[in-house]
């Protein structure tokens, strides 16, 4: 049992770390403000190889391990999450093709994602199947060596800046069969029939363009099908279980930011005579957020080394990394906004920006909701 | 980073669950309902070697670490909270302190005898008037002829009338706070040394809880521990180490009151299916199942950078904060699973509800665990 981080991990944190500190806070304010994709921020982390960190060398990367990605992405959000999200969808959007592509496919598309020439993204969630993404409309239907593909995708992040795209189909003709049936495709955006649609006005995480997607018979070679027909829905869940340790990095990042923030401010601002730090009613709120932050990382970097020696309960330790710290950055973020007081509620302090960006870790990849329901019945299948 | 438990770890846990399962668990509802120290189980931990976790092997112990020692006072929480806590007093905040800060003379005298279960021993910090104050004790060192005499009282002492050695800290300078503080080896048999009767408590049932009263106690110079002074930064090291204890003493009782609910749950069935069915049911079960888990990462965190020989004080801290409040919840959330059967005497959720409030008020309440981070955040 060893928890210290290797001198890899060690190295990239503390690179992405200065790193951040330097380029990434002070933008953060007018990313969030101006509502604008940073390509100056994803430029950055292209040159720094930031976004090869979910790749292997063979692939052009530089890690490939899980929990040297949550360490990264940790490292992010603490200063912003919008930010965080360029390289967290990099990792979600290639993962099916690292998970079921062939060597051709890659070859073909993970060099240009690891050296940050190229955007991915991930295309689950319609407008009618949410958590229940088995109920997926959009079809693929097979015509000789290519699928036409029909449907929309809604609350795609990156999707309107993505070249790489792994979409969902069904690929059966009367979609009685709600899971069995889906496949994954790699979809360019310059394929014909692929359309960007409005972006979403959001509570938080406001530069990560959140897209609709419509795809109007639009040709896909067969040959970028990842895995066999029928195969997807099973790589969609499979994909989710190696991501979910990254949004609990982000959650984890946010709370510690705002921990870093109330921290601060506890100690320089003065009532009564005396930092507000001295007061017991701040200090305890402050131990019980260090202490939440001390189990989410927990279990966020034990769902990251589960992932990388490959156990058999990823899927559960992911599911409560998530879970249990995106609950965490959501209350930690709002008690942070509470230790600043009024102050907190401007604009001009990050606190409340932090609050409302902590709240879509508790919605996306997986509802916590969902998350429960997965944990209970892996809980409940185990003998007792 | 490497999460694994080594095949040693792994050979210890499975050593101790067996223990658990065959000996703890069919003996823990008399040891709760009869209020009886339960010296056949110290006495078979004994013969396992369990006595001696943390005792070097020189001196006739296991010279196992903290994160073995977290492994077997979690096993046997999950049956008995009351036993494990005997157990882990005797082997950490009792005779950790001779290993740590013991001469050779010392640790030759007491350690083969606490690792073989030959005596059983005790931590003497506490007093009426000095709780989470602890610095303010009111116990006095007097010397006198080459040797000490105590005067005071202490309460809320673990296994008081069972052991056969009491680490006691006194005053040599009362009124000046920790640096007046000294630690004592003060064996059962002093005649200076009296238990009072039995605490009747909510829960720990099994446990003698007592107070300790110090009558001109005469102490021996040889039975002092450490310097002079330095009595109050062995109490803290002992209970820094100790909160590792206490952890998984709360993850265990976690677990097991988990386990009850989960078996319970696809059994009882109400509506026509098993109440595991029932979303309310499950995510229950589900939040058990996190907040059990990421206390169990805390405990053993905690413990392997103890081990690592790295700072640990505020990994503790947070370990035993977070297990024993999250022990309170889940004991309670699974005594709810049951309903009204949770309620009675004659399964053993109620216990554990009862033994985990013990949990979040000693060896530090957790107000006090909450200063001591806090004072490190703010100071960073």
């Amino acid at each position: 049992m060893d928890f210290q981080l290797n001198d890899e991990q060690l190295q990239i944190r503390e690179m992405v770390h200065d790193l951040c500190l330097e380029r990434v806070e002070p933008r953060a304010r007018e990313i969030d403000e101006s509502g604008q994709f940073p390509w100056d921020i994803k430029e950055l982390f292209a040159k720094q190889d930031v976004l090869a960190i979910p790749f292997t060398p063979e692939y052009g990367g530089v890690s490939g391990s899980a929990l040297t990605l949550v360490i990264a992405v940790e490292e992010i959000s603490k200063f912003c999450v919008t930010s965080s999200l360029i390289l967290s969808v990099q990792s979600l959007g290639s993962l099916p093709i690292w998970l079921a592509g062939t060597e051709q496919q890659k070859r073909r598309y993970l060099p240009p994602l690891a050296r940050g020439e190229q955007l991915a993204a991930y295309a689950l969630t319609e407008p009618g199947s949410g958590s229940d993404a088995g109920r997926m409309r959009t079809r693929a239907i097979k015509h000789g060596d290519t699928y036409v593909i029909n449907g929309s995708k809604t609350f795609i992040t990156g999707g309107s800046v993505a070249d790489t795209l792994v979409v969902f189909a069904r690929t059966d003709q009367d979609g009685d069969t709600p899971a069995r049936n889906i496949s994954a495709f790699i979809v360019e955006k310059t394929m014909p029939g692929f359309k960007v649609g409005k972006l979403e006005k959001k509570l938080g995480i406001r530069g990560s363009p959140t897209a609709q997607l419509f795809f109007e018979d639009m040709a896909v070679p067969a040959a970028n099908r990842l895995g066999n027909e029928g195969e997807g829905f099973k790589l969609a869940m499979r994909v989710l279980d190696h991501s979910r340790p990254g949004i609990a990095a982000q959650a984890l990042g946010i709370a510690e930011g705002a921990l870093e923030l109330a921290r601060r401010y506890a100690r320089d601002r003065h009532q009564f005579g005396k930092p507000i730090a001295e007061f017991q009613g701040i200090q305890f709120m402050l131990a019980d957020m260090a202490t939440q932050i001390e189990a989410a990382r927990a279990l966020a970097y034990a769902a990251g080394d589960a992932l990388d020696r490959n156990l058999p309960e990823i899927g559960l330790s992911s599911s409560m990394a998530k879970l249990f710290a995106s609950d965490t950055a959501m209350r930690v973020t709002t008690d942070a906004v509470q230790i600043l007081g009024g102050y907190g509620y401007l604009r001009d302090f990050p606190a409340e920006r932090m609050m409302r960006d902590a709240k879509i870790t508790q919605i996306y990849e997986g509802t916590n909701e969902i998350q429960r329901f997965v944990i209970a019945r892996e809980v409940l299948k185990e003998k007792s | 980073m490497d999460l694994s438990l080594s095949p040693e770890h792994l050979e210890i846990r499975r050593l101790v669950r067996g223990f658990a399962e065959r000996e703890v668990k069919p003996r823990a509802e008399a040891i709760d309902h009869d209020d009886a120290f339960p010296r056949d189980l110290v006495a078979k931990a004994a013969q396992l070697g369990l006595l001696g976790t943390l005792v070097p092997e020189v001196y006739g112990g296991a010279g196992l670490d903290h994160l073995a020692f977290a492994i077997f006072v979690e096993e046997v929480a999950r049956y008995s909270a009351s036993t494990a806590g005997i157990l882990d007093v005797h082997g950490s905040v009792g005779t950790e302190p001779i290993i740590l800060f013991g001469n050779e003379e010392q640790k030759r005298r007491w350690l083969p005898d606490l690792a073989r279960g030959q005596k059983l021993a005790a931590f003497a910090l506490t007093e009426p008037e000095a709780g989470s104050d602890a610095a303010n004790l009111k116990t006095t060192a007097t010397r006198s002829d080459g040797a000490y005499v105590l005067d005071g009282s202490k309460i809320f002492i673990t296994n008081a009338g069972e052991a056969q050695l009491y680490v006691v800290m006194a005053t040599m300078r009362p009124g000046s706070g920790a640096e007046g503080i000294t630690t004592f080896l003060v064996g059962g048999d002093n005649p200076g040394l009296k238990v009072g009767p039995k605490l009747k408590k909510m829960g720990l049932n099994g446990s003698a809880i007592a107070e300790v009263h110090l009558d001109h106690c005469r102490v021996d110079e040889k039975d002092r521990l450490g310097e002079e002074g330095e009595g109050f930064r062995i109490a803290m090291r002992a209970l820094d180490s100790g909160r590792i204890g206490i952890s998984a003493q709360a993850v265990g009782l976690a677990q097991g009151a988990l386990d009850d609910a989960v078996a319970y749950a696809k059994e009882r069935k109400q509506f026509g299916k098993p109440i595991a069915e029932l979303q309310t049911i499950q995510n229950k079960i589900a939040d058990m199942t996190v907040q059990v888990r990421a206390a169990r990462w805390m405990t053993w965190k905690a413990a392997a950078r103890c081990d690592a020989g790295q700072p640990f004080t505020t990994d503790a801290s947070m370990a035993k904060l977070f297990a024993t409040d999250a022990a309170m919840a889940i004991t309670l959330d699974a005594l709810q699973v049951f309903g009204g059967y949770g309620y009675l005497e004659d399964y053993p959720m109620a216990r554990r509800v009862r033994d985990a409030k013990a949990c979040q008020i000693y060896e530090g309440t957790n107000q006090v665990q909450r200063v001591v981070i806090a004072r490190e955040l703010v100071r960073s």
